[in-house]
């Protein structure tokens, strides 16, 4: 291996990992928000114990996340310091916007959200819920500005020597073609990882005792999401592809493994074995002209193929064909079992299905399966290229030798797997506990200590505090 | 775009990044101190109000850390381009020691069973990053070799004596910090405990100040001529003269049993550092290599983040004091009160 796909593989690992928290932090953040704004409003306990039972596990899923892309965003630099140097003028601005924005909003009112539940008013303390919801969402308009720019570069002028200089509009920038469909659908994406999770847990508490209540809203309220977020992503999945169709064809032919040009209607591969070295789709499973009627409204559209484009400039097709299919899938699988759940429902049995219930815990961490999917996706499928047909990935990396880069991906391995390989043990330990009346602390943490965060409240309930007014 | 004439919006940038670098020292310092702090810290109450005092306040105090970097790319790309190629080992090494700090905040509450073990992580983590962040800012201020646009030198380079030396300084004086907060903080025992720490932690600090201030004069004729040549030498005298007072100031406020101004007294004494290392290196950004004017951003991207630094940055001070306020007291083992 050399130098540069060590840098590759070890950005594409760790931010990765990075990735799985704020996919999940967005939406809990929100959820979190929903869950006071519902307390405030009713003053129901089952709100107020669900509020505490979800924080405790926010609390160590943004602590993961804020570590993991700390790291990020010093990587930039490390291994990719000529691409720095290149689209610095241009990415650096909306990264530092993020900074300002964002991760400071977030972090600032961080500390009030976890331990000032006695410190503040119950108002001021929805405020601060608020602004780290806020600020997870803010964190992603910036950060995925700056991948869209990547992926459709608008907006620059090109320097004598290759740099990339922003041009009159910034706005032609943070708004570059394809940053709206990708904002919508991670956006939703976090949602869905959110809900999915939720109602696994929910389910999963449902399965040992039906008539726990806030196990039972839990659920309800992610079979909610499910059932109406889930086809919306799939339109919006749709929006993207057209979209990408038009600014990136060759991604899409990967997706597609459309290996051959079709001037009379594309047929929609559902599996095969695409092999990049014969340029073709070993034992294609095909639905005659569906993919030109997907992508282009209209069975008979002529679409190209991957003979279009040279070898060299081709991304890698079998990662990106199924790294496709299991997003997909999982997409088509989520909407199932909303509707399902919705079908449920509506004849009053959502609480009382154990096998909607084992479906739900089995779907429990699609979501994040989903969206490390959806993002090799997007990232395998610009290859060859770090800004899309203006500069090559083997032209951004650092000038580092194989070794470095090999001993610090290792540890960067054994530092994650252990770190947070335990991260999430103790998050399957705190979600196995059901959600209780009492909702209090975890067995073993001293209470009288504040590291955990309402125990002062449960210790001594204060007027404003969350603690009070359990059901 | 019209700028008026005299302005010139790359020192402002200059003194921007300069400013997060300090926000950073001093917020994070005294939370990275705490972990260095940690193994001489007896496990039980006073570790878990050791740890309280800086669990609301630790993840706003790392975000300068990223506003430093991102910050970097976005003023000065060059130079970020060449730096951190340059101090990739420091750097990364860094940010791993960060991570398992970072984590030990929450996991250590989760797991009784373990806790010792993270602990010893927020111990290890918190040292390391902290020797690593002086050893990257020795690393720099050698000298990195530079061809065409680009870090030109080896993975090692940034390992000398001299890196060891400043990586050891910034332990003594994160580990200084972490005494005064504690002792603003705190009260009884642990109290007790951190102004002993204060008391050896300021000395070995000041020796380590002369040493690494004779060190650097010997790196570079370039260095020594700032500080040692006439007229500057006029100028130049006066830090290590408030060095040497600010020292006096400290150790009186210690002994008279202060317990706010001790902590302001070891920040002024970060504060002469800083200003120290400006004299060093001024107007370079990578020293002896770049200038600030040659690794600027282009003047529209400069324009476009002084708009959002002029808006964002007093509203973010404003909030975090309001978070410190929120906040503010003494810590013991029952919480906040
Ligand atoms: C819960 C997660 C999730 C689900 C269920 C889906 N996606 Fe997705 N998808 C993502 C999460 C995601 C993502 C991780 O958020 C990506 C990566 C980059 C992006 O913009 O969104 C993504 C990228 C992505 C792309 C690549 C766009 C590009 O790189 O230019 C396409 C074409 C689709 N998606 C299409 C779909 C379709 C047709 C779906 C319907 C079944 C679908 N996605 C379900
Ligand atoms: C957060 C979810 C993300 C995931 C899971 C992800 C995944 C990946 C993967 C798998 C690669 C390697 C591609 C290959 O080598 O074939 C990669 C490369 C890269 N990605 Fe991402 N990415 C994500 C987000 C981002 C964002 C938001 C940015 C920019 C702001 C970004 C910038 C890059 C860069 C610079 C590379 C290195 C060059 C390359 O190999 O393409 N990524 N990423
Ligand atoms: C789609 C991709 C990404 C999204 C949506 C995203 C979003 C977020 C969010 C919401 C947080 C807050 C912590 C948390 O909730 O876990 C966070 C943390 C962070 N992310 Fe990412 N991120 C992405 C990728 C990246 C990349 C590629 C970088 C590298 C520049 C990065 C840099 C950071 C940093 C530095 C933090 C820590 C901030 C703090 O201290 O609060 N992120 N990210």
């Amino acid at each position: 291996m050399t130098a540069f796909d060590l840098a590759r593989a070890q950005f594409a690992f760790t931010v990765s990992f990075h990735f799985l928290f704020p996919a999940f932090s967005i939406g809990l953040a929100s959820f979190l928000a929903v869950l006071e704004a519902q307390w405030l409003r009713t003053g129901s306990g089952v709100y107020a114990n669900l509020y505490r039972y979800w924080l405790k596990i926010f609390a160590v899923v943004f602590g993961m996340g804020v570590v993991s892309g700390l790291v990020m965003s010093y990587q930039f630099g490390t291994n990719w310091s000529v691409f720095s140097d290149r689209a610095g003028p241009v990415i650096g601005p909306l990264m530092a916007y993020e900074v300002l924005t964002a991760f400071f909003l977030e972090a600032g009112f961080l500390g009030v959200m976890l331990f000032g539940i006695t410190k503040v008013g119950r108002r001021l303390h929805f405020v601060a819920t608020l602004a780290v919801a806020g600020g997870t969402f803010i964190s992603a308009f910036w950060i995925l500005s700056v991948n869209s720019w990547m992926q459709t570069p608008t907006g620059f002028e090109m320097a004598a020597d290759g740099r990339f200089m922003p041009g009159p509009s910034w706005v032609a920038i943070i708004f570059n073609p394809s940053f709206p469909y990708r904002l919508v659908h991670t956006v939703l994406a976090a949602y869905l990882t959110t809900a999915f999770a939720v109602g696994g847990v929910g389910a999963w508490h449902l399965l040992r005792d039906a008539a726990n209540p806030g196990a039972r809203t839990m659920f309800s309220m992610a079979m909610w999401m499910a059932a109406i977020v889930a086809p919306l992503q799939i339109m919006a999945g749709d929006a993207h592809g057209i979209n990408t169709l038009a600014w990136q064809p060759a991604k899409v032919m990967a997706m597609e493994g459309h290996f051959q040009s079709h001037p009379h209607g594309a047929p929609l591969i559902l599996f095969g074995l695409p092999d990049q070295a014969r340029q073709r789709v070993d034992y294609a499973v095909e639905v005659p002209k569906l993919s030109s009627l997907i992508l282009k409204h209209d069975p008979d559209a002529p679409l190209g193929g991957l003979d279009r484009v040279p070898l060299a400039d081709q991304p890698p097709v079998a990662i990106v064909f199924w790294a496709f299919r299991v997003m997909v899938g999982l997409g088509l699988a989520m909407a199932g079992l909303g509707l399902w759940s919705l079908v449920l429902r509506l004849r009053g049995r959502l609480h009382a299905s154990p096998w909607l219930h084992r479906a739900a815990v089995a779907m429990g961490p699609a979501g994040f399966v989903a969206v490390l999917a959806g993002w090799v996706v997007t990232e395998t499928g610009r290859q060859p290229y770090t800004v899309y047909g203006l500069l090559r990935t083997v032209h951004s990396v650092s000038p580092l030798a194989a070794p470095t880069v090999a001993i610090s991906l290792a540890a960067f391995a054994l530092v994650y797997f252990a770190v947070f390989g335990m991260g999430i043990v103790y998050l399957l330990k705190l979600m196995a506990r059901p959600p209780q009346a009492h909702e209090a602390t975890l067995d073993g943490i001293p209470i009288r200590s504040a590291g955990i965060t309402p125990a002062p409240a449960l210790d001594a309930p204060q007027p404003g505090a969350i603690g009070e007014h359990v059901a | 775009m019209t700028i008026p004439a005299g302005i010139d919006l790359t020192v402002i940038w200059a003194a921007i990044i300069g400013f997060a670098i300090v926000a950073y020292v001093v917020l994070d310092g005294f939370d990275l101190g705490i972990g260095i702090l940690f193994p001489f810290i007896p496990a039980g109450p006073d570790r878990d109000t050791a740890m309280n005092s800086i669990a609301p306040v630790w993840d706003g105090n790392e975000t300068w850390l990223v506003l430093g970097g991102g910050g970097l790319l976005a003023a000065f790309p060059l130079a970020y381009a060449i730096i951190l190629p340059a101090l990739y080992v420091p750097l990364i090494t860094m940010l791993l020691g960060l991570v398992l700090r970072g984590v030990a905040f929450e996991f250590r509450w989760r797991d009784a069973g373990h806790r010792a073990w993270w602990d010893r992580a927020f111990a290890l983590g918190s040292t390391l990053a902290t020797f690593m962040q002086g050893a990257a800012l020795g690393g720099l201020l050698q000298g990195v070799r530079v061809v065409g646009r680009g870090y030109a030198g080896g993975a090692w380079d940034w390992f000398s004596g001299f890196s060891m030396l400043t990586g050891i300084s910034l332990v003594l004086g994160y580990a200084l910090l972490g005494a005064c907060w504690l002792n603003w903080k705190t009260a009884g025992s642990l109290q007790r405990r951190a102004v002993a720490h204060a008391r050896r932690f300021g000395v070995l600090l000041l020796a380590a100040i002369g040493a690494v201030s004779l060190a650097t004069l010997g790196l570079d004729a370039d260095y020594a001529a700032r500080w040692l040549a006439l007229p500057n030498v006029l100028f130049t005298a006066q830090v290590p003269i408030a060095t040497v007072i600010t020292t006096a100031l400290f150790y009186r406020s210690l002994s008279r049993g202060h317990e706010v101004q001790p902590f302001f007294w070891a920040l002024a004494l970060f504060g002469l550092c800083i200003a120290g290392l400006g004299i060093s290196i001024w107007p370079d950004v990578v020293p002896m290599r770049v200038t600030i004017w040659q690794a600027a951003a282009p003047l529209r991207s400069q324009v476009f983040m002084l708009i959002g630094a002029g808006v964002m940055v007093p509203i973010i001070l404003a909030y975090t004091g309001w978070a410190y306020w929120v906040f503010r007291g003494k810590v013991d083992g029952a919480g906040y009160h």
